[in-house]
């Protein structure tokens, strides 16, 4: 059992989750509540990483991340080590595949509140940030839990991209998922039975907890 | 008194055409009638702050509150109005009381709460202030959507169709109690129907819209008494609405006695007290004219009147207006009666109505 890689995993997780929230909830009620022009399109922009193949994206977010490009200089310059094959750079490639796992619940959970709803929360003065704080989010709550879970237990699982922007650092870039590949490789089938069985718990206890709390979230709505 | 009258005056083409002006003042309820799809809903909106037309201009409480030339513009938020929305749209994730106490957010929070349960009281839903709205009946929903409206208090009171969910007998409760609520208000009082049940019972104005437009606009006694609105007259019926007075029960017989200015009616019995205020209507249909009183009928009700007014419906039917002492009163008859009878303005007739027939 590679305890750091269990350790990565759990971080990267984590990681994800506190970045993509925050931007998930501003986007998905933005696509939501707004009625624009290009609003199909970049619906469909913002599902693609859902679509497209690991290593599609893994090569686009490298070229992304690479020496070469505005992004790869300006954190080099500011951190001092390349964004690729870093935890760093794993992260924000970890949030950009997590996407549309995130954007499209929340936007699910922002459409399911009738408008006269929004509307008389208005009209009982409530200014427009009380209104997202106080009626808002507690009704979008099921998407907004919905939404985390899965970027969670995506993250846990992803491994194309992984490979292409972390590489197989122990301590930094390995997760566990690259792991089980590494000890398989390596004909170690044991460890690797171990750390698959590892996943699949965590997948389970994740979904149960979904259940469950979306089941509570059910009972305290009537 | 005119600085806390409710101006409104919208226009606009598209994408819902919108050409009116009216005004409401403090203790009146102004009902905008119409067919589904004529603008009503948007007319409230616009008050609220919700919607906005292209030229508006919407004064109240003494402020400006809308002014498309001067580019003034309160949001919702900051307009004192209590909306009731026609499905209540209640917060689902909030119990009765709290519903209540998110539109007491100007009180100091320590009386929110003693405020919010005093509102509950007023509406008799005290015992089912902890519900959520998804353990409410109909009736129940729209009593806490009315409190919290009153939570606000508001300077403008905005009812959108507000008894198009509940059913007939929970609606005439709901009625009488808003009625109640109206007298000890004080403020103007918006009502957006397509039932004209509801104009009848609590209305003191009547606006009728068409397309937007308003098509005739008057005092409701006014307005229901006048022969010429064939709209009206395809839509619901013509037929005069005024208040009167119980004189008392003649629970024996069957019959109550009220008095009107002008004049005695005898109507079919119910549970009022003596000296209470009621609002009567006489559908045109059921007026019967005679040139003499006529002897040995079952009818109650021969009131001596001077004819007023008589217009050509459609068709065979004409509309003839009565003077009953200070009332108007129309009876719908046919051509061929008004000849028979040589029913000409200002002759002297009896018109003569069943006691059954008066719709209290």
């Amino acid at each position: 059992m590679d305890w750091t890689a269990l350790r990565v995993s759990l971080w990267l997780g984590a990681g994800t989750i506190a970045i993509l929230l925050p931007f998930g909830i501003w986007f998905g009620r933005l696509l939501a509540v707004h009625q624009f022009r290009g609003k199909v399109l970049i619906e469909a922009l913002v599902t693609v990483p859902l679509v497209l193949p690991p290593t599609v994206l893994g090569f686009y977010l490298l070229v992304m991340f690479g020496a070469r490009s505005p992004l790869g200089q300006a954190f080099q310059s500011l951190v001092g080590q390349t964004l690729p094959f870093s935890f760093e750079g794993l992260l924000l490639a970890s949030a950009i595949a997590n996407i549309p796992f995130v954007v499209q619940p929340i936007q699910r959970g922002f459409e399911a509140i009738p408008s006269d709803v929004r509307d008389a929360a208005a009209c009982c003065g409530l200014t427009p940030w009380q209104r997202f704080a106080r009626i808002e989010v507690p009704l979008a709550w099921p998407g907004i839990l919905t939404a985390a879970i899965l970027t969670f237990a995506h993250t846990l699982g992803e491994f194309g991209v992984v490979l292409m922007v972390g590489g197989n650092l122990p301590g930094e870039t390995r997760t566990l998922s690259v792991a089980i590949y590494d000890r398989m490789q390596a004909f170690d089938d044991r460890s690797a039975g171990v750390m698959a069985a590892t996943l699949l718990a965590i997948a389970v206890v994740t979904l149960m907890l979904t259940t469950t709390l979306s089941r509570r979230v059910g009972l305290r709505r009537g | 008194m005119a600085d806390r009258r409710l101006s409104v005056s919208l226009r606009q083409q598209a994408p819902i055409p919108l050409d009116l002006d009216f005004t409401c003042d403090p203790g009146d309820v102004l009902a905008i009638f119409g067919p589904s799809g004529s603008g009503k809903s948007t007319i409230l909106r616009s008050i609220a702050g919700l919607y906005r037309p292209e030229h508006a201009t919407i004064r109240a409480n003494g402020e400006t509150w809308s002014d498309t030339a001067s580019k003034a513009f309160a949001p919702p938020h900051r307009r004192a109005v209590g909306m009731v929305f026609q499905e209540y749209a209640l917060f689902p994730h909030l119990t009765a009381l709290g519903n209540v106490m998110t539109a007491l957010g100007h009180r100091p929070s320590g009386e929110r709460r003693p405020r919010a349960e005093e509102l509950l009281r007023l509406v008799h839903l005290s015992d089912h202030q902890d519900r959520r709205p998804q353990q409410l009946s109909g009736g129940e929903r729209q009593r806490v959507a009315l409190a919290r409206a009153l939570a606000r208090e508001p300077a403008v009171l905005l009812l959108d169709e507000p008894f198009a969910a509940v059913d007939r007998t929970v609606r005439r409760r709901l009625q009488d109690e808003i009625n109640e609520l109206r007298r000890t208000l004080d403020i103007p009082l918006v009502l957006v129907t397509h039932d004209f049940d509801d104009v009848v019972r609590l209305a003191t104005r009547l606006l009728i819209l068409e397309r937007g437009k308003a098509i005739a606009s008057g005092a409701l006694t006014d307005l229901t008494s006048r022969p010429d609105l064939p709209w009206l007259r395809e839509a619901v019926g013509l037929g005069s609405v005024f208040d009167a007075r119980v004189v008392r029960r003649h629970s024996q017989r069957g019959l109550l006695e009220l008095t009107f200015d002008g004049g005695a009616l005898f109507a079919a019995d119910r549970a009022l007290d003596a000296g209470a205020t009621v609002r009567v209507r006489i559908a045109a249909r059921d007026v019967i004219l005679a040139t003499s009183e006529p002897p040995g009928l079952s009818l109650h009700n021969a009131l001596a009147a001077t004819v007023s007014a008589v217009a050509e419906a459609d068709g065979d039917r004409v509309v003839v207006q009565l003077v009953v002492g200070s009332l108007l009163l129309l009876a719908e008859v046919t051509r061929d009666a008004i000849a028979r009878l040589g029913i000409t303005v200002g002759a002297r007739v009896y018109a003569l109505i069943k006691s059954v027939s008066i719709e209290l």
